[in-house]
């Protein structure tokens, strides 16, 4: 019964999405107020619908319900409970699902949320979200339901992945769904701004808190990808620009640029067609990242079974979407008014540099992840682009950028000198460099001595603004403190995410110098390896809920004491035939005690080691930085219009400009 | 910049995503139809002469190596198996249908054991003339061998004609294998 | 130009699979080498993972045949050929630069060259004189401004 609910819920979101995009987008156009909030009243029953949709699928799962195909498919009465919800989207039917759920997720938010934006533009808003959510809706009922039923239904399901069966993997894809179908709401903004025919300093407010939300989802959720796979995979890497990685990566990276061009056009409103560009990018990146991983057509380690008509309709409802929304920009971009003018050198100057150079990896990440199809179409050549290519070409062209962050962090609006400001970063700049040459002379390597010395200037320098506003040393201090006191989060929000980027590049630059040991060990053997020993304690055998197990605890010493005993495991799953390797990994904070389990011959054990340096720090460094992104929402100053405390409402919202 | 000019910059996005949809919708139609296979690897052998290599024999069979391939006098499909290959167990009726229209077959035991191939022969019929043993791999390295089955047509003057990875079906033999075996018989 | 890359690679993180520790070579340098050559091959069985990373059977004869090669004396090109000889381009992460891979190695300076030329539009069209008015217009103009 409830799955059938839960199809029939799915097949009313669908009518509410329809209704939604009609309703609100006529509304706005005729500038009716009931027509305009009941756009609002639709999508908030549109999310209900399908998060009932979506609810029916993991109540199946939890049950064991294997009638229900999609169950059946992915799912046993083994597994652990977590990992029969989150079973709900490990799989395509399931995922789409999530996508789509997302996306309702969105036009509610903008519905409940967006009270501050002019009724007009929130309502357009509404409508273009509920458009693309009656399109992806359609197309999960029509060719990807999970809710269809299998008759007679099996004893036991065919179990998931077990690689698939892990927490990280629990909050891997909601995270980064939010993130990458976020980007729904600027380009939904974009468009809306289309349609009206103005970008004004306004619109580049209102849209900044929706493009950082997303943005910080998605930062939050590619970084648990990748953290997965460091800990799931076993390789003791971390990125692989697997076509999959890459998909989720290109949004990110014009979100990024996004986030940053719009900062230019609430100061100057220039930049307004760029930057409209951009929000239709993005979303058009999550969209064809979905497609090119959904349709198979691309080569990838993280296949979902695919299957290529059902990539043609994807292809479809991508076309439909981008093209329409391009060719909005073709008709209206042109008359978009005229823009403000600003120095080439200047914190704009320094923003447009930002946004040509992200860009610019962008197109090179772009341009390799699809470089095979193409080739396979204009040559009928089969060539490969693999992770040598994206590092050769993006790592030289990231210098740049994460050079110029600092800088353009201060430099004046307008019109600046580019000396005084490099001159006022002398402190980081000289601190970076003798970290740099200590690096390099005491360990004898050159790239992560540089990589050293660039996370140090990105994290002291992230911070020269706040030293700039605050007049440090150059007024009293009680000035500077009070000073420090009045400055808006938003400042603090910037410094920390670039602070947090300099983390990162520091836990990169840190896993340059990991070390490695692969030896055969037997039970009661120490092994010395990078200043800690490493006993091997003997292989035993264990079970688990589907699974069984060969466990190697390997006791850590330093100088004799005790620090850890890791646990490295082989899993072999019973039902899917599979064997996992189960990594054991020690944080210090500082480093990674990681340890791998391989075949057991000859009474011996294949144990890997590494010494992981800074690798936590890849990840905290995102945390940080997605913690930026969430701070900058808070600012009160991007919630202009929202009813103030003690019932002085009904103010109405119009835009301050940026000081 | 021109009005006309600046028009068509702003189309520019469009006719972008107009040739990429073209272009995935001709790849989306090429996967379906067989002919594009993103995780297929092409033989890089096709037209050239077989690399060079000897096989010892499997037991109670002759061996062979490229030379006898050259000299055999008619075309023959070189098959790579292996008792551990469930797709060969798919294949070995199709294989024995072959056998009896006459074409030539010699197989290589890819990594197996003298006894694992005894055992899978006499279990699923051995539809070779010759069978050479490859344990360590090597001469399917030459051959550029990624997996098992794989099927190579060798024609009389021992160039290598066409490569199939995967078992063979009726689909594939009648429409790929043989009308290159009547080419080049 | 292939030791910048081999350093490159080295930047982002060694990522290797649980090989056999007699898999290894002697003598460190030709191992690290045979590493890097191994982690431009792709793994066919597997897809997308290199050499140096999978763990399936083929990926471990591809490591042998790299280690012998590289004891034997080979460099890495012809290490590299050896490879396409058997497998084609397609086993090749690094893909070699050719007409067929010109456009894709020219990416970045492409992008870049792109960015900067909109940049440069975009600032000599603010820069240009506003059109002139139209009779009409300045009519109504002198119309506005004279007393």
């Amino acid at each position: 019964m409830i799955p059938e609910l839960g199809h029939f819920a799915l097949a009313l979101a669908v009518a509410l999405a329809c209704a939604q995009g009609f309703v609100a987008l006529l509304g706005a156009r005729r500038l009716d107020a009931r027509w305009m909030a009941a756009g609002g009243a639709l999508a908030l029953g549109q999310f209900i619908a399908v998060a009932l949709a979506f609810a029916a699928l993991v109540w199946s799962s939890v049950i064991d319900d294997f009638s229900v195909l999609n169950v059946a498919e992915n799912s046993h009465s083994l597994k652990p409970l977590l990992y029969k919800i989150s079973g709900a989207w490990g799989n395509h039917e399931g995922s789409i699902l999530l996508w789509c759920l997302m996306l309702a997720g969105c036009g509610a938010a903008v519905a409940g949320f967006g009270r501050g934006l002019p009724s007009a533009l929130r309502a357009r808003v509404i409508g273009v979200l509920g458009g693309c959510s009656a399109g992806f809706l359609l197309f999960t009922l029509l060719t990807s339901n999970p809710l269809m039923r299998l008759w007679p239904p099996p004893a036991d399901g065919r179990d998931m992945n077990p690689l698939l069966q892990d927490p990280g993997l629990a909050f891997h894809p909601p995270l980064l769904y939010a993130g990458y179908v976020g980007f729904a709401v600027p380009f939904a903004f974009a468009v809306a701004a289309l349609i009206e025919g103005r970008v004004d300093a306004a619109w580049g407010r209102w849209v900044r808190p929706w493009a950082l939300a997303s943005w910080s989802l998605l930062t939050g959720g590619i970084a648990l990808g990748s953290w997965w796979a460091y800990y799931e995979l076993g390789w003791g890497g971390y990125w692989f620009w697997d076509p999959v990685e890459n998909a989720s990566l290109l949004p990110w990276l014009t979100g990024t640029a996004l986030l940053h061009s719009a900062i230019v056009v609430e100061k100057r409103e220039a930049l307004k067609t760029w930057t409209i560009l951009l929000a239709i990018a993005t979303f058009s990146l999550s969209l064809t990242g979905t497609f090119l991983v959904r349709s198979g057509i691309l080569n990838s380690v993280h296949s979902f079974a695919s299957d290529p008509t059902r990539g043609v309709f994807i292809l479809g409802l991508l076309v439909i979407v981008i093209g329409g929304s391009l060719a909005l920009f073709a008709w209206r971009a042109p008359s978009l008014g005229a823009t403000g003018l600003f120095a080439p050198v200047s914190r704009e100057g320094a923003l447009v540099l930002n946004n040509i150079f992200i860009c610019s990896i962008a197109s090179v990440v772009f341009t390799g992840t699809l470089y095979p199809l193409f080739a396979e179409l204009v040559f009928g050549a089969k060539l490969s682009v693999g992770a040598p290519f994206f590092n050769a070409t993006v790592l030289p062209l990231s210098v740049p950028v994460l050079l110029a962050m600092t800088v353009g962090q201060i430099l004046p609006w307008k019109r600046a000198a580019l000396g005084p400001a490099l001159l006022r970063l002398w402190w980081a700049a000289l601190a970076a460099t003798a970290v740099g040459v200590t690096v390099a002379l005491g360990l004898r390597v050159v790239l992560p001595a540089i990589g050293f010395a660039g996370a140090v200037w990105l994290v002291l320098g992230s911070f020269g603004e706040i030293i700039e506003r605050v007049r440090l040393f150059r007024v009293p201090l009680s000035v500077s403190r009070a000073r420090l006191a009045g400055l808006s989060l938003s400042v603090w929000a910037a410094a920390i995410a670039h602070a947090g980027m300099g983390v990162t590049v520091a836990g990169i630059a840190g896993m340059a110098l990991a070390s490695e040991k692969i030896t055969a060990v037997a039970a009661g053997e120490t092994i010395a390896f990078a200043g800690y020993d490493w006993t091997m304690e003997g292989v035993r055998a264990g079970t688990g809920p589907n699974y069984n197990e060969r466990i190697a605890p390997i006791a850590v010493h330093r100088n004799g004491v005790f620090i850890v005993r890791l646990a490295p495991a082989r899993r072999a799953f019973t039902t899917q035939r599979m064997e996992t390797t189960e990594t054991s990994i020690h944080t210090t904070g500082f480093a990674d005690l990681y340890a791998v389990l391989g075949e057991e011959r000859d009474g011996k054990a294949i144990l890997r080691l590494h010494y992981n340096f800074l690798a936590p720090w890849i990840w905290i460094g995102a945390l940080i930085m997605s913690f930026g992104g969430f701070l900058s929402i808070a600012d009160r100053r991007l919630r202009v219009g929202a009813p103030a405390r003690g019932g002085k409402a009904g103010r109405t919202s119009h835009a301050v400009a940026a000081e | 910049m021109n009005p006309v000019g600046r028009r068509l910059m702003f189309l520019a996005p469009l006719a972008l995503l107009g040739i990429g949809g073209v272009g995935a919708f001709t790849l989306l139609k090429r996967m379906a139809e067989g002919d594009f296979d993103p995780r297929g690897v092409p033989s890089m052998l096709i037209d050239k002469k077989v690399p060079d290599f000897t096989l010892a024999a499997q037991s109670g069979q002759a061996g062979f190596s490229a030379a006898d391939l050259a000299g055999a006098g008619q075309p023959v499909l070189v098959n790579f198996f292996a008792s551990w290959c469930l797709p060969c167990v798919a294949e070995a009726a199709q294989l024995l249908a072959l056998k009896q229209r006459g074409v030539a077959l010699w197989g290589i035991a890819y990594k197996d054991r003298d006894e694992e191939t005894a055992r899978f022969l006499k279990q699923h019929g051995n539809p070779f003339a010759r069978i050479g043993r490859d344990a360590e791999g090597k001469a399917a390295l030459e051959f550029g061998v990624y997996g098992v089955p794989e099927t190579y047509l060798v024609d009389r003057a021992g160039i290598v004609r066409w490569r199939w990875v995967g078992a063979l079906t009726d689909v594939v033999v009648a429409r790929a294998l043989n009308p290159l075996l009547k080419q080049y018989a | 130009m292939i030791r910048i890359f081999l350093l490159l690679c080295l930047l982002a993180g060694p990522a290797f699979a649980v090989s056999n520790p007699g898999e290894m070579l002697a003598d460190p340098a030709q191992e690290a080498r045979a590493r890097a050559l191994g982690q431009q091959l792709r793994c066919l069985v597997c897809q997308n993972n290199s050499v140096e990373e999978s763990e399936a059977d083929f990926a471990r004869d591809l490591r042998r045949v790299i280690r012998e090669r590289v004891t034997a004396g080979d460099d890495d090109a012809q290490v590299m050929a050896w490879m396409t000889a058997r497998y084609g381009e397609f086993v090749r992460l690094y893909p070699a630069l050719n007409a067929q891979t010109a456009l894709l190695w020219a990416s970045p300076v492409l992008a870049l060259a792109m960015g900067a030329a909109a940049v440069l539009l975009g600032r000599r069209r603010r820069q240009a004189a506003p059109t002139p008015l139209s009779d009409a217009e300045r009519t109504a103009l002198e119309k506005l401004t004279t007393p």
